[in-house]
């Protein structure tokens, strides 16, 4: 593992070095040569990226003028570390994430917001006597680390409930074994487990933050500003391949699981397919809710930037919130040659 | 089938039936004998999973003691470092289950200073291997063994992990937390755990072979497999991610009983095999996990699928004897029959003389054969009886013909009967009904000027009316003789009649004698139909009765004659009552008044017209009804005579 580990940063090392020298070369070789970016999820190959993946694999991006390179994420990488010191030209963050840092002053822009909704969630077994939030107060509840904690202090908060914070792990087996009432739970991993270990949904009291005014969208694409300076155009085609992946993922989801399980497998990540299929099948109604406002895909709304910055400068995990457009870059028509 | 022969039907039908029966009886013995299997595996693959479950429970609870003693040991004094490490050094060493042992505690509860501190003892290499999980990496206060048993405050068994950092295999740990009294107060003061791996329960679990294909396999409290033969599944998906890739939601069922702690004996579809199995299935008491033995139908069913095969075999072996057996037998019915059935259809035709088999079986079917022959020989004998009779009828039909034609030969029958005299025509006819006839009639000269006429009817009918007919008619020609009236001829003849007739028959006779100059007509009615006079005018009149008897009735009767006048044109028509009688189908009689107007109506033909128009009107009227009796007319148109003109 560890050897493996050395391997892969060698790997990105180099392809880190032969990006930089491109980055020189290219201008030379003219407007029409592949321009190499290369991009970190938060996370592993799972099917919460399988867009990016796929337009990769089917050249979505080489389409768009991109030689892409995607850095396979996972706990020993920080996309925001990777973005700051340039190892990665795009990330995916968290919204509220990426408010920190651009409060704290990173420069770095959300050039598109792809989950429109947030799949945090709070899940509770009936069992437990949880039927509404107020039902919660004085009970156990897991929670994960500093990030996911926003929308349930806020949700607490809101139903003014006392609750005793437990330390989540990224194991669902704490809640299985009632060692807490209530767990987090992203809607398209670990409630899906929860159903796998055989607890069925109407036993199952589930609090989605976006049905309590809590929504606080999760995955956008950040750029530093330096990079989106410097060639918009390229920020604005990596945006529209990204959606066009996405939404091939959504066309085709055979070819999409395909592309998961494959990655999934060289990085030796144990998954099922019926769990990468409910990932998908999920980030679909994030990506594109049936119920939300018709505002095109990858879309900042700012209500929902307020809601989130707003929200931090309250809990003072920011002094201000920066300026929308000091944020959110638009992606508009013109950018893309 | 209807026209299908005997034999095919016979075959058909017993062939059928024996087929139901077989069918019902091998169906009965399977379904029995399948139920025999299936509570026999039952109650074996019961015993095999608790055999198992204990087996494995066994040792689970040895483990559970080593921690729990030392949570006591460690709740009563705090060891020293090196005191500590010793005890759990020992413990892996002399214990061979336990692959690792631990004590974690809790933050700052081993040291002021120190926030974590879990030393670890476990097996690598054949070496006991020593690792501080308080190293930063690792951070053991998130991880399920450290974390589940203090949220719950008792000991539990975890789910089956990697515990990468720790022991770096795949293990489940017993964790039993110990406390300690700080400040008047007791609070978990850490965990102590023994792991477990997995490689052993999958050794004990692998070990289960049933058949070529059953095998056990084990699941923890989350339905992850813990052991199975098909290694993916293995640490990496749960019964129920299982259950939603096959789109089973009945596995998902058995899972949830399974992981509820139930036991059960239920069909399953073997994951290895896709073969459908009985599992047995039944939970560890210690870590509540959940073990199950599958034991696949068919290879459970090879001896009943081959005795049903032998079964089936010794069935179709029978079925085809009994197929042999019944032709042999339906040809032996129905061969004869055809035999027969052939013979039939000659003797049909005529050919008398066929043999017909000798059939010998004594059943049945030779009884038919015989009754066939004695059938042909009666028959043959009354077709040669009825030869006879009819030879005998036809030479009696022939003398008939012979007597019929000499009967016609002594009427007159020749007409016009005088063509030579023109005072009168007279014409007469006379139908038999049979071949001979009782009427009869006759007209011949008493001298130059006086025609004697007569037309009678004897009783009865047939050869012995025809010989008194002939006897009548003789003795009127003999007695009648010149100037003598016709009472005189009548009261002779009746006297000749009567004398000897031991048959007791009698005639009606009317007897005229027309003086053929003046038209005058002496007259003497026996008992017989009055004649019509037909005027020239076109009156219809009927001849005054003489009250005469019948002859032959009373020798001494005494007859009177009457006479009238026949003018020129008129005639006087004689008939038997043979005409009046004639009937039709719907039994109605011609009568006397339709015969009045048929004369009537054919009054001014000539007389031989008229006889042959009313024979027409009565053939007409009786349509297909056969004549019952002698039809005789007679008829007499006078003319009148030059000598009278002058």
């Amino acid at each position: 593992m560890l050897h493996m580990r050395l391997k892969k940063s060698c790997k990105i090392v180099i392809s880190f070095a032969f990006f930089l020298i491109i980055i020189c070369v290219a201008p030379a070789e003219g407007g029409d040569a592949l321009k190499k970016v290369s991009f970190i999820p938060q996370w592993v190959p799972q099917a919460q990226f399988a867009g990016y993946y796929i337009g990769l694999e089917k050249g979505i991006y080489r389409k768009h003028g991109i030689d892409l390179t995607i850095i396979t994420g996972g706990p020993d990488y920080s996309p925001s570390d990777l973005l700051m010191d340039g190892r990665a030209d795009f990330a995916s963050l968290w919204l509220s994430t990426g408010i920190q840092m651009r409060a704290g002053g990173a420069k770095i822009f959300n050039i598109a917001q792809i989950m429109q909704r947030s799949a945090l969630m709070l899940v509770a077994k009936k069992s437990s006597g949880i039927e509404k939030p107020l039902d919660m107060n004085g009970r156990k509840v897991g929670l994960w680390g500093p990030v996911f904690q926003l929308q349930p202090r806020a949700f607490f908060r809101k139903y003014d409930l006392t609750m005793r914070i437990i330390p989540q792990s990224f194991s669902v087996n704490l809640f299985m074994r009632d060692g807490v009432d209530v767990a987090s739970a992203m809607w398209y991993n670990e409630y899906h487990t929860i159903l796998n270990c055989g607890i069925n949904p109407d036993e199952l009291t589930t609090f989605f933050f976006h049905e309590h005014g809590l929504n606080f969208p999760e995955d956008g694409i950040y750029v530093r500003e330096e990079t989106y300076r410097k060639d918009p155009a390229l920020c604005a085609a990596f945006v529209r391949a990204s959606i066009e992946g996405w939404l091939y993922a959504f066309d085709h989801p055979d070819e999409a699981l395909d592309v998961t399980m494959r990655n999934l497998k060289r990085e030796h990540i144990p998954t099922t397919l019926v769990h990468q299929k409910w990932m998908l099948e999920r980030m679909k109604d994030l990506i594109l809710p049936e119920d939300g406002e018709d505002t095109g895909m990858g879309g900042l709304q700012i209500e929902d930037y307020s809601r989130v910055a707003l929200s931090l400068k309250s809990m003072g995990l920011i002094e201000s919130v920066p300026g929308f457009t000091s944020f959110y870059k638009v992606i508009s028509d013109k950018d893309e040659k | 089938m209807k026209n299908r022969g005997l034999a095919f039907k016979l075959i058909l039908l017993i062939l059928s039936s024996v087929t139901l029966i077989f069918l019902l009886i091998f169906g009965y013995s399977y379904m029995y004998s399948k139920r025999i299997i299936v509570e026999n595996v039952e109650k074996n693959a019961t015993n095999l999973a608790r055999a198992t479950v204990n087996q494995i429970d066994i040792v689970l609870r040895s483990i559970e003691k080593v921690p729990q003693n030392l949570s006591c040991v460690l709740g009563q004094s705090l060891c020293s470092g090196n005191e500590l490490n010793n005890l759990l050094k020992y413990i892996v060493q002399n214990n061979k289950e336990i692959y690792g042992s631990a004590v974690a505690f809790s933050p700052l509860a081993y040291d002021d200073k120190k926030e974590r501190y879990a030393p670890y003892f476990y097996k690598s290499g054949g070496e006991i291997k020593y690792s501080d999980l308080g190293k930063a990496s690792y951070q053991y206060f998130f991880q399920d063994w450290y974390q589940i048993p203090k949220e719950l405050d008792r000991p539990v068994w975890t789910e089956p992990y990697f515990d990468e950092g720790g022991g770096n295999i795949i293990m489940s740990t017993y964790s039993v937390p110990f406390y300690r009294t700080v400040d008047g107060e007791k609070g978990i003061a850490g965990i102590i755990t023994s792991d477990i791996s997995l490689s052993w329960l999958q050794e004990i679990v692998a070990s289960i072979k049933i058949a070529k294909t059953g095998y056990g396999f084990l699941i923890s409290q989350n339905g992850t497999f813990v052991t199975h033969p098909k290694e993916e599944l293995v640490m990496n998906e749960t019964i129920f991610s299982q259950a939603e890739a096959r789109g089973d939601d009945g596995l998902r069922k058995i899972g949830r009983k399974m992981i509820h702690g139930e036991s059960g004996f239920v069909p399953f579809r073997s994951m290895l095999t896709g073969k459908l199995c009985w599992m047995v299935y039944a939970p560890l008491s210690s870590s509540k996990w959940s073990l199950g033995v599958l034991f696949p139908q068919d290879e459970l069913m090879a001896d009943v699928a081959r005795l049903n095969k032998t079964v089936i075999i010794l069935g179709v072996i029978g079925f085809a004897f009994l197929l042999v057996i019944i032709v042999f037998i339906a040809r032996s019915i129905t061969r004869p029959l055809s035999v027969l059935a052939g013979v039939a259809e000659d003797i049909a035709t005529g050919n008398l003389d066929v043999l017909i088999p000798e059939i010998k079986t004594g059943d049945e079917v030779g009884k038919l054969a015989q009754s066939f022959d004695y059938m042909k020989t009666s028959l043959k004998q009354y077709i040669s009886d009825l030869t006879e009779t009819t030879a005998v009828k036809e030479r009696i039909e022939s003398e008939l013909q012979i007597a019929h034609d000499i009967q016609m030969g002594i009427l007159p029958k020749i007409f016009p009967a005088f063509p030579e005299m023109s005072e009168f025509d007279l014409y007469a006819t006379i139908e038999p009904a049979r071949e001979v006839g009782g009427d009869l009639f006759d007209f011949f000269f008493l001298d130059d000027d006086h025609l004697c006429f007569n037309v009678g009817d004897v009783s009865g009918k047939g050869v012995p009316a025809s010989l008194f007919m002939a006897i009548t008619k003789t003795l009127i020609k003999t007695r009648a003789t010149k100037d003598m009236p016709p009472e005189v001829i009548l009261n002779q003849v009746n006297q000749d009649l009567s004398e000897d007739n031991p048959s007791l028959l009698f005639v009606t006779l009317f007897l005229g004698i027309l003086n053929i100059k003046d038209g005058t007509i002496e007259y003497c009615n026996g008992g017989h139909n009055p004649p019509y006079i037909i005027r020239a005018g076109g009156e219809i009149e009927a001849v005054e009765t003489t009250s005469g008897l019948a002859l032959g009735v009373m020798e001494d009767f005494s007859f009177q004659s009457k006479r009238f006048v026949l003018n020129k044109g008129d005639a006087l028509f004689i008939y038997s009552d043979g005409v009046t009688e004639a009937m039709n189908t719907e039994h109605k009689l011609f009568s006397e008044k339709r015969l009045e107007g048929e004369l009537y109506r054919l009054k001014d033909l000539p007389v031989g017209d008229i006889l042959a128009g009313v024979t027409e009107k009565i053939r007409e009227f009786a349509q297909d009804e056969p004549q019952a009796d002698d039809i005789t007319m007679m008829i007499i148109h006078y003319n009148g005579s030059d000598d009278s003109v002058i």
